[in-house]
């Protein structure tokens, strides 16, 4: 793990890069690196998260500023701008089953090639998919999901990049720092290592590539 | 009493102590107002909490803290929290034994569309399909009708949620559960006929002998 500044953190993402945030509704959003994201004008991202949140708000600034080329989401529904540019087709949107986009994520993660789930059977979302029957239920193959970087927003890390998370600020953020190439991850607030217990860790330190005290 | 406090307290009534529930967001979230003094009801927020508790007080707001549409809510004593891939788990895992979700369709064989207006509506569905898939107990809350046409429909024409029945139905007329596939009218609001409920509804619907009226 390496710490660095948020604007050389920022600095390692190319134009293009697929970038799984963590958030919901912009709780639990590195809001420090959406901004820093904005200020050097990444261009041509696919951002992967539970949503858009609201409009210029967490991963709202991104899609503000139109640097979003494809969102692979499960809700747009608060915010206007990313339905106004996916009806405009400025920007690709992926709409994804909430409780499947986590597990899609987590099989990433997990070294899985995906999942097998009942939720969407019988619905558009089974359009194009493959189905297979279990024990005689029926199932939808969901592939896994990774990206080239997780975005992390962390309550409490040690200097080793040890995170904790907060009450509902949790959501995506330990799952996607299990999926993606590079994981940075901002958090709120640092101390000595060891004051955090083992038992209290959720993600261990080898996971974070670079942490960044600047949620 | 207005129609969304008769679908909050009818529902109420289906709270049983120990339960874990999940609420949608809009009327189903009112049925949190109507839990039996001294019962343990266990909400969850799908955004990753277990113990939601009540809109917290001017000023004591935690911006890390919130309910799945990202409003402020309190954690009770007891609550816990964890991410989402566990929340989803609770959800598909048959762990949540009732969820109360809104609708905009249910057509007489159960079928629910809630999610989405072609051409018009286009929020993305979120949660809703794990929940209507996944839990254990499928409640509808929903107003009958829209600008006078009924939301209980013969067929949905709207895009399904799931393709599992809902388990019940309850609306400001009337309580429709789905035996054998076949929407059954079961009980009616107080003041409400069951041929008051038959002509708001174009859904075809099953009347038994002895229709209960809500002990609202």
């Amino acid at each position: 793990m390496r710490t660095l500044s948020l604007a050389d953190a920022v600095a390692l993402i190319p134009d293009g890069a697929s970038l799984m945030i963590g958030g919901f509704m912009a709780v639990g959003t590195p809001e420090s690196m959406v901004d820093e994201l904005v200020r050097q004008g990444k261009r041509d991202l696919t951002v992967i998260a539970n949503d858009t949140a609201l409009p210029g708000v967490g991963i709202g600034k991104l899609v503000r500023a139109r640097l979003v080329k494809k969102a692979i989401v499960s809700h747009i529904g608060l915010n206007p701008e990313t339905q106004a540019q996916m009806i405009a087709g400025e920007m690709e949107v992926d709409l994804v089953p909430q409780g499947t986009l986590i597990e899609r994520i987590r099989a990433g993660g997990f070294g899985l090639g995906g999942i097998l789930t009942a939720t969407g059977v019988g619905t558009v979302v089974e359009e194009g998919k493959q189905k297979v029957t279990v024990a005689g239920k029926e199932y939808l193959v969901e592939p896994a999901l990774r990206a080239d970087f997780a975005l992390v927003h962390a309550f409490l890390a040690d200097y080793l990049g040890n995170l904790t998370y907060a009450l509902t600020g949790r959501n995506f953020n330990p799952v996607i720092a299990m999926a993606a190439d590079t994981v940075i991850a901002a958090t709120e607030n640092v101390v000595p290592v060891g004051l955090i217990s083992p038992d209290h860790v959720i993600t261990p330190a080898p996971l974070v590539d670079y942490l960044i005290a600047q949620s | 009493m207005d129609a969304q406090t008769v679908i909050a307290k009818r529902i109420a009534l289906e709270l049983r102590d120990g339960m874990l529930v999940n609420l949608g967001i809009g009327i189903p979230t009112r049925v949190s107002n109507y839990v039996p003094v001294g019962m343990r009801v266990y909400f969850q927020s799908e955004n990753g909490l277990i113990g939601t508790g009540a809109v917290p007080e001017e000023g004591m707001h935690h911006r890390l803290l919130t309910d799945a549409g990202g409003k402020p809510v309190t954690a009770l004593p007891g609550a816990s929290t964890f991410d989402s891939a566990m929340s989803f788990g609770l959800i598909r895992g048959g762990h949540l034994a009732m969820t109360v979700l809104g609708g905009l369709q249910v057509d007489q064989s159960g079928h629910l569309a809630n999610w989405m207006i072609p051409g018009k509506m286009v929020p993305g569905m979120g949660g809703a399909m794990d929940l209507a898939s996944g839990a254990k107990r499928v409640v509808i809350a929903m107003q009958h009708s829209a600008k006078g046409k009924s939301k209980v429909v013969k067929a949905c024409s709207l895009p399904l949620t799931s393709a599992r029945p809902i388990d019940l139905l309850v609306s400001e007329l009337a309580v429709i559960a789905f035996p054998g596939g076949r929407a059954t009218l079961v009980e009616t609001a107080p003041g409400v006929s069951v041929q008051q409920v038959l002509a708001a509804t174009e859904a075809e619907l099953v009347v038994p002998d002895k229709v209960a009226e809500m002990a609202i």
